[in-house]
């Protein structure tokens, strides 16, 4: 009983962060860029979709779409405002232009959180979900909701996985990843692909943080704990590796809920906090990482 | 490092240490103990310079050297009753040991890896401050029984004492063979390395000399605040205020990770009465620094001295 309660949460709960992170590995995949406002966009589209749902009264379908919308905004923001501008700048050295891009949307991050608190408090706040009830599942009552996040997340890395792998868009950005210059030599310009990357991004983190919004709910206070789960899932699976993070997430999640049930909520983040000491110390570049 | 004493940087730096030296003479105290607090800040933040604008690596961790040092001074001091000045010694000294230890693993990656190495130090440190909440005092914080003096003059002039010296030594040590050892080892680790320099061992003493500094600014912080809380000296967010403190004043230049912590404290102040837009306004200038002026304040100023 206990034992398919841990398996069932545990699953969506990886799922999310399957979700969560895998925008912001493609984005390291394909242009090197570690985008630590990740965390703030999310929560963006979270509070987005709960003011569109619970303020204007817009239902709850348009409310996550909204979220998403507004996800998709800010990712364009942030890379128009900050990740292209250092990019292109000549005035930071080329081998300083990483650690720019990590000041700076980290600053953006920062921005995004103190706007959300200053417009809608620091309160936590659920977005109303689209399924409701709960449903018993081998004799543990689950939440719907629960059960839907699970279905969403893996329907949109499916989905992913068919774009990256199946379409002529999807080929391009590969290969962009693989060797950027040879793309530009193929007439492909560099910048649409990264438009491009940008754009699904924000939709995966969009949908991740609409999703996280009805499920735990978000707060301002969540942004810098939701970068960091993220940061780590993809480091733990090898920067850049989209199956890598997949891995890793469903490790750290079911490592988080099997402490929270067997030991106590409490100690819930620290032995997936140990374990990704103690891979960086056998195996610097991650599980799946090329180095 | 002879020309340093003769440069104009040097005698703007008298100056400005002569004159804030004087301002206890003029200043109320509630200014003193703003700037007490942003002199311990500037320490912080040049010793995180050390490490990140010379050697080239982005530490996210600088609160777990801090929070070390001002966690083993403050639980020292509250639990055992040793004396202050005793616990200080000890904090600085678990701080250099903690940098030991962060060190190890940490300096085998680099990059990306070493920061999120670095920053899992931190969330480390602070879910056992607050699972060993009887030891640490947890969320609430610990209550500190001591303090070095109520006198806020006394305070300022010990904060800007050690801001003074520190700043010595830290600007010595990266204008010493050691800093250009690090600074070449950030712009190309491999050819520093055929160059016949031991970096990881150059790498290792400056994340020791960092964690010294900041471990003993913590524990004096402590002993100002009579209190050590996870939001004052381990968060992430104060960690974020450092990196942005010395990347503002200028990554690579030491003294200019000391003018962007003090900018952003008093900044920070300034704008209290804009509310809770003040760390979004202090959030929006430093992008702004870092987009337009990537050499941070003293950057700019000394690149226009070089060009006059």
């Amino acid at each position: 009983m206990r034992a398919f309660q841990i398996l069932i949460d545990g699953f969506a709960i990886s799922a999310l962060y399957a979700l969560g992170a895998t925008g912001f590995t493609l984005i390291f995949g394909v242009s090197g860029v570690l985008n630590l406002s990740h965390g703030a966009i999310m929560v963006a589209a979270a509070v987005a979709a709960w003011a569109a749902a619970s303020i204007f009264n817009v239902g709850t379908y348009a409310g996550a779409l909204i979220g998403v919308a507004v996800a998709l905004i800010a990712a364009f923001a942030t890379y128009f405002a900050v990740v292209k501008p250092i990019q292109d700048s000549r005035r930071i050295p080329n081998e300083e232009k990483e650690i720019f891009v990590l000041t700076g949307t980290l600053l953006w991050g920062i921005m995004i959180q103190e706007l959300i608190a200053y417009f809608f408090t620091n309160n936590a706040k659920t977005v109303l979900p689209i399924v409701e009830g709960v449903v018993d599942i081998l004799g543990v009552r689950t939440p719907k909701n629960e059960i839907f996040t699970a279905i969403v997340c893996c329907l949109v890395i499916a989905l992913l996985w068919l774009l990256v792998n199946r379409t002529r868009t999807g080929k391009a950005v590969l290969a962009a990843s693989m060797n950027p210059r040879g793309v530009t030599l193929l007439g492909l310009e560099l910048t649409n692909i990264y438009i491009v990357v940008w754009a699904i991004y924000g939709i995966l983190a969009g949908i991740a943080g609409v999703l996280l919004g009805m499920f735990l709910g978000v707060s301002s206070y969540s942004v810098g704990p939701l970068t960091a789960s993220a940061f780590s899932i993809v480091v733990l699976g090898g920067l850049g590796s989209v199956s890598g993070s997949l891995i890793a997430a469903f490790v750290v999640g079911y490592l988080e809920t099997l402490t929270a049930y067997l030991v106590s909520p409490a100690y819930r983040t620290i032995p997936a906090l140990l374990l990704l000491v103690f891979v960086m110390y056998i195996r610097p570049q991650g599980l799946l990482g090329r180095r | 490092m002879a020309s340093f004493f003769t440069s104009r940087l040097f005698f703007i730096s008298l100056a400005l240490v002569v004159i804030a030296a004087t301002l206890p003479l003029y200043v109320s105290g509630y200014v003193l103990g703003l700037l007490t607090v942003a002199f311990y800040f500037g320490v912080f933040a040049m010793a995180w310079d050390l490490l990140f604008g010379f050697a080239g690596e982005v530490n996210f961790g600088p609160t777990f050297l801090i929070g070390v040092g001002a966690y083993t001074a403050g639980i020292l001091n509250a639990q055992f009753g040793w004396s202050v000045y005793l616990c200080i010694v000890l904090g600085a000294l678990a701080s250099v040991i903690a940098g030991l230890v962060l060190a190890l693993p940490a300096l085998r990656v680099r990059g990306p890896y070493f920061g999120l190495t670095t920053l899992v130090a931190v969330l480390m440190l602070q879910n056992f401050i607050v699972v060993f909440a009887d030891l640490t005092g947890g969320e609430i914080g610990l209550t500190i029984p001591d303090v070095i003096t109520i006198n806020a003059g006394a305070n300022y002039w010990i904060a800007l004492g050690f801001m003074t010296i520190s700043a010595a030594i830290l600007y010595g040590l990266s204008q010493s063979p050691i800093g250009l050892v690090l600074q070449a080892s950030g712009q190309d680790p491999v050819q520093a390395g055929a160059l016949g320099f031991n970096i990881v061992k150059h790498k290792l003493a400056a994340f020791i000399v960092s964690a010294f500094f900041s471990g003993l600014s913590g524990a004096l912080l402590v002993f100002y605040f009579g209190t050590a809380s996870v939001g004052t000296v381990v968060d992430v967010a104060v960690g974020v205020n450092v990196i942005v403190s010395a990347v503002l004043g200028g990554r690579r230049t030491v003294l200019g990770a000391a003018l962007g912590a003090i900018f952003l404290i008093v900044a920070g102040e300034f704008l209290r009465p804009t509310g809770e837009l003040a760390t979004f306004i202090v959030s929006a200038v430093a992008l702004l620094v870092v987009l337009f002026f990537p050499g941070g304040f003293l950057g700019a100023a000394l690149s226009h001295e070089a060009r006059s």
